[in-house]
């Protein structure tokens, strides 16, 4: 027996959405199979590696770990928000200093250091690291992600 | 996902009285908090409860009030809420740096003290903290609230006082701490993201050149996290400056009974809780 669904509103970088779902969804599959948002990536789908980073309410959050009865109302960005009609700053800086490599890890290590840009969290290497530390890469070795985010910190290129 | 969200369902009170209404009505729906624990063996399909009760909205389990005795948290004060809290920065630093190495961000932002405590985990991080200060718990249901000594909650592996219709819904911790030494440490594998091998937390207060108060807690090292009361023993009354520490290693070894499992040997958590207390009583010495 299926349990009934829910009529979820959200708002989602900006935008009023709505999705009829079941209330313990994922987050993480709301957007990508119901809001059509496939930058939010699954890597692990236990909140170890980061791949799913969102912010939830100014909060960031792995979309993976969250039932979609508890975002009702929420207003959510997601990485295809980042972008205005330029790239941010942090995603400049990561084109200039190569912050990805295959690119699976970036969705969600811009939007945590989007987050923590916006925190005023990044003042040094130990601060990007540590703020970083939730979001896992296996490519790069984190010191390009890490250069990028200093950069944006500083408003350098 | 492995999960089967659609065969799922979600009761969300509106107010703490009617979560305890439901609580009682259906003990088989498992309360939610901020999921960090539940949604990973959820999705794995390793959950077998298919009734949830969603906590995550409920304002009476949110708050941290400070009156002068007391610091009182509500079930739901997220990690993030304690490690951004001035005054238990100043006054309960073993709690906020036992928040700070809990997950990552992400986690902080989610995961909250009473899903810390209810999950019943023998390595959580912040049970030992709270140990060593003595809190308390409030746990509420339709019968009404009683405080426990959080020292006597868990009682086995994943075994607590909590009954079917029951929630946690407060943490109490005294204040008058002047004078007092604190010590936190977690041994993992990093510094993120990983559940303790070992971590050991202490508060006590030295007057007159003596232990007169201690209270020592650790996790990782029993089927629950612990207080060292034997090693509590053998050092309170003692002069810091002649502390018996190998009488001490000794007690703490009897008070602990670490097993070997995927991310450490008992052997390993042995030697490292010791060293651990060896650590804290060289810090109370004379300098
Ligand atoms: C990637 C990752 C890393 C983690 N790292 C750490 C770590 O370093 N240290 C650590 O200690 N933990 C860690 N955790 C575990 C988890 O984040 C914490 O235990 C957290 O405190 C759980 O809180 P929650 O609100 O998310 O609980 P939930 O998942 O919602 O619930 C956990 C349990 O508590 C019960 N429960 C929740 N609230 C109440 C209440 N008020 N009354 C009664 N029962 C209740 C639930 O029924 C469930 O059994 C990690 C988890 C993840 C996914
Ligand atoms: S997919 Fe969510 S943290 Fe890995
Ligand atoms: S660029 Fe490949 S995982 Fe980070």
């Amino acid at each position: 027996m299926s349990s009934p669904k829910i009529l979820l509103k959200l708002t989602v970088n900006g935008e009023s959405r709505q999705a009829l779902v079941h209330p313990m969804a994922r987050l993480l599959d709301v957007i990508r199979e119901d809001l059509g948002l496939t930058g939010t990536k699954e890597g692990c789908g236990e909140g170890e590696c980061g791949a799913c980073s969102v912010i939830l309410d100014g909060s960031l959050v792995n979309a993976c770990l969250i039932p979609a009865i508890q975002v009702q109302g929420a207003s959510l960005r997601t990485v295809e928000g980042l972008a205005g009609t330029d790239l941010s700053p942090l995603q400049e800086a990561f084109l200039h200093h190569g912050g990805a490599q295959c690119g699976f890890c970036t969705p969600g290590m811009l939007v945590a250091g989007t987050h923590l840009l916006e925190m005023e969290a990044v003042h040094d290497e130990a601060g990007a690291r540590e703020g970083l530390a939730g979001n896992l890469c296996r490519c790069t070795g984190y010191v390009k992600i890490v250069d990028a985010l200093l950069a944006a910190g500083e408003g350098r290129p | 996902m492995r999960g089967q969200p659609s065969l799922c369902d979600v009761l969300t009170p509106r107010s703490l009285d009617e979560a305890l209404s439901l609580r009682a009505a259906c003990p088989e729906a498992r309360p939610l908090a901020g999921g960090t624990d539940l949604m990973v063996p959820f999705a794995a399909g390793r959950l077998p409860d298919r009734l949830f009760l969603n906590l995550w909205g409920l304002e009476e389990l949110r708050g941290i009030t400070v009156s002068e005795d007391e610091v009182t948290l509500g079930a739901l004060t997220l990690f993030r809420e304690v490690a951004a809290h001035p005054l238990l920065q100043r006054e309960f630093p073993n709690l906020v740096r036992s928040a700070k190495v809990t997950g990552a961000l992400a986690i902080q932002s989610r995961g909250s003290l009473g899903g810390n405590i209810a999950n019943g985990s023998p390595a959580a991080d912040t049970p030992p903290s709270l140990l060593a200060y003595g809190a308390d718990l409030e746990l509420s249901s339709l019968r009404g609230a009683r405080w426990v000594p959080y020292a006597g909650f868990h009682t086995g592996y994943k075994c607590s006082l909590l009954a079917s219709d029951e929630l946690i819904t407060r943490i109490r911790l005294s204040r008058s701490r002047e004078g007092g030494f604190h010590y936190f440490r977690k041994v993992g594998t990093r510094q993120a993201q990983a559940i303790a091998k070992v971590s050991l937390a202490a508060w006590g207060r030295v007057a007159g050149g003596r232990l007169q108060e201690l209270r020592l807690a650790l996790g990782s090292v029993a089927p629950m996290p612990i207080r060292a009361t034997g090693t509590e023993g053998i050092l309170l009354g003692q002069p810091v400056t002649e502390l018996p520490f190998e009488a001490a290693h000794q007690a703490l070894q009897a008070d602990i009974s670490p097993i070997d499992d995927l991310r450490s040997s008992a052997r390993f958590r042995r030697r490292v809780a010791g060293n651990l207390l060896l650590e804290m009583l060289r810090g109370l010495g004379p300098a």
